[in-house]
């Protein structure tokens, strides 16, 4: 056995990265768990519908992309709530089963009517983080300031190409075709930066609207009691809409951050990452936003750092990389046996 | 004759095959303090429950002459009806401001800061506490919370569902004096549920006693705080 401390940090910030996507759908599963108690397992698909809107407004018509990923949002908003009035708010909000039982259902049609229409084949997607941006100073400055640990290429942007783990040199660069950072002798590329600081300004906004507006302190009322909801004249139906329309924005934007890491859109995108997201989840304690935050980056630097770097790098067991999906699983389950509420879910504590 | 704010006219209400209240009748006049008085398992929540559409019901419930009975409950509670549900009804994991803020919810217009800032002055320990979360209070301090999130949307007829539950002899007076106090200045209907006899009476104009959901007696405060009947099931004598 070899510790490969040189490759950590690498594994550590793919890790963060995927942790961040993660993150968004855990949020998007949480969202909708806070207000109704209920796990929307029609997530992953409606944020791969999400993903591909993105696709068609902006590789099929030509729009710009981020306009293109700020209707997708808006116009998955539409759906999620369409789908809370259509298919959830018939029934009675104590039973959860059958609305369960929906949103499985609702899983198998979107993803075989998503297939019918667009086929099982990967479809690829525009680089949103890929080139720097006009205004940043060129690489060579940065260079010559940062001298040393921090070191900066620019190469011409292109198809990505997954960097190799540790090595940080210009060839990879050019190879890669892609512009990054290298700290701590690992690659940084700016999807990895993009993704983290898309995410963190998308959660501003949403703490903004949670927490300053009126429609947001109407869910985090319902989701507190829905009887006192209505009692001060809160259409609880309504403000679940809401959710379930913040839910599938955030899933959303975490299906068109992972689409360039998959190489492009394809029905199937988002059922692995799903059940990642679901572990994220669970770990946070899955009606804590925060704590949804939180879980599905460790998430992320479990699958990346532990089941990676070290099963897979450090102690060489290969077989531990198709093992990842395992993992997640028998996360959620751990948690669930030794820790229900998670690390920062409420404890339901009833008197009766 | 008194302008009725509310009149009740045979009232059901059932949960699954259970029928709590059996044709229920009472009346609450405009600006007056009316409390319902009974055992457990009475129907006195479910009373209250039932005004507002939270469970399933049967009969007339005339507000201010309108028939509230089909309406949901949101809708009722924008006609002006404030709800203090048993077990206080605040929502513990949001702030004091924020519960107070959603007590709100329902106006559109710009003095809801000055309303909060008033209730601060009438129940000082809440502003205090403003941002704490309401699950951290204490008992007093959560009902006084309720009552107030509940005047939040300037309601003009108050239910309050057994208030002095769980709270401290001496907390209870200072609230009732409070209810009192809030019924003469600003001339809020009050129709009240309670067990704790004694005090509902003092402060009632008028009071129903309930018995296995029908009425079983009804009169002027006072003059049921002197029946035998009253004394001997109520208060203790």
């Amino acid at each position: 056995m070899e510790w490969q401390w040189d490759v950590l940090p690498q594994f550590a910030f793919n890790g963060l990265r995927e942790g961040a996507v993660f993150a968004a759908v855990a949020l998007a599963l949480v969202l909708i768990f806070k207000a109704t108690t209920l796990i929307n397992f029609a997530t992953g698909e409606l944020a791969m519908l999400g993903a591909f809107l993105m696709y068609i407004l902006n590789v099929e018509q030509g729009m710009w992309l981020w306009l293109s990923i700020v209707l997708a949002m808006l116009i998955s908003a539409g759906i999620g709530a369409a789908v809370e009035r259509a298919l959830v708010r018939p029934f009675d909000p104590d039973d959860h089963l059958p609305v369960v039982l929906i949103t499985l259902g609702l899983f198998l049609i979107v993803n075989a009517v998503a297939g019918d229409i667009w086929d099982y084949q990967l479809r690829p997607v525009n680089e949103p983080f890929g080139t720097f941006p006009s205004w940043a100073p060129s690489s060579q400055e940065l260079k010559e300031v940062a001298d040393g640990s921090i070191s900066c290429v620019k190469v011409s942007s292109g198809n990505f190409v997954e960097a190799t783990a540790g090595a940080a040199d210009a060839t990879t660069c050019e190879l890669a075709g892609r512009t990054y950072w290298t700290i701590l002798n690992a690659n940084v590329d700016y999807r990895t930066l993009g993704t983290w600081v898309t995410l963190a300004v998308a959660l501003a906004a949403l703490f903004m609207v949670l927490g300053r507006t009126k429609a947001g302190l109407a869910f985090r009322a319902v989701s507190s009691s829905a009887e006192s909801a209505r009692l001060v004249g809160v259409n609880t139906g309504r403000t679940l809409g809401f959710g379930w329309a913040l839910a599938s924005v955030f899933g959303t934007l975490g299906a068109a951050l992972v689409a360039p890491s998959l190489n492009g859109v394809n029905p199937n995108m988002m059922q692995f990452i799903l059940i990642y997201a679901l572990a994220g989840a669970a770990l946070g304690g899955l009606d804590s936003l925060g704590g949804a935050i939180i879980g599905g980056i460790v998430v992320g630097l479990i699958k990346g750092v532990v089941v990676s770097w070290f099963f897979v790098q450090v102690m060489g067991w290969a077989f531990f990389s198709i093992l990842q999906l395992a993992t997640a699983f028998m996360l959620i389950l751990v948690v669930l046996l030794f820790r229900p509420s998670g690390l920062f879910g409420t404890r339901r504590i009833e008197r009766v | 004759m008194t302008e009725m704010m509310l009149k009740v006219e045979d009232l059901h209400a059932r949960y699954g095959a259970v029928e709590v209240l059996r044709g229920l009748g009472f009346e609450v006049p405009d600006r007056s303090v009316v409390v319902i008085l009974g055992a457990n398992g009475a129907g006195k929540t479910t009373t209250l429950r039932a005004l507002c559409n939270m469970c399933t019901t049967s009969g007339s419930i005339l507000l201010e002459g309108e028939d509230i009975s089909r309406a949901k409950t949101a809708d009722i509670v924008r006609r002006g009806v404030a709800h203090v549900p048993q077990g206080r009804g605040t929502f513990p994991e949001l702030s004091v401001m924020d519960n107070l803020r959603i007590g709100a919810y329902i106006r559109r217009d710009k003095e809801v800061n000055a309303d909060i800032g008033r209730w601060f002055e009438i129940f000082p320990r809440l502003e205090e506490r403003r941002d704490q979360l309401a699950g951290s209070l204490s008992g007093g301090e959560q009902q006084m919370l309720a009552v107030a999130r509940a005047l939040m949307c300037r309601p003009r007829l108050l239910l309050l569902d057994e208030p002095s539950l769980g709270l401290a002899p001496l907390i209870i007076e200072d609230l009732f004096e409070r209810f009192i106090q809030l019924n003469k200045e600003t001339g809020l209907t009050m129709l009240l549920v309670e067990q704790n006899a004694n005090l509902a009476l003092d402060m009632a104009d008028y009071a129903y006693v309930i018995e296995s959901g029908e009425i079983a007696l009804h009169g002027p405060a006072d003059q049921l705080k002197n029946d035998p009947a009253v004394q001997e099931a109520y208060l203790g004598a």
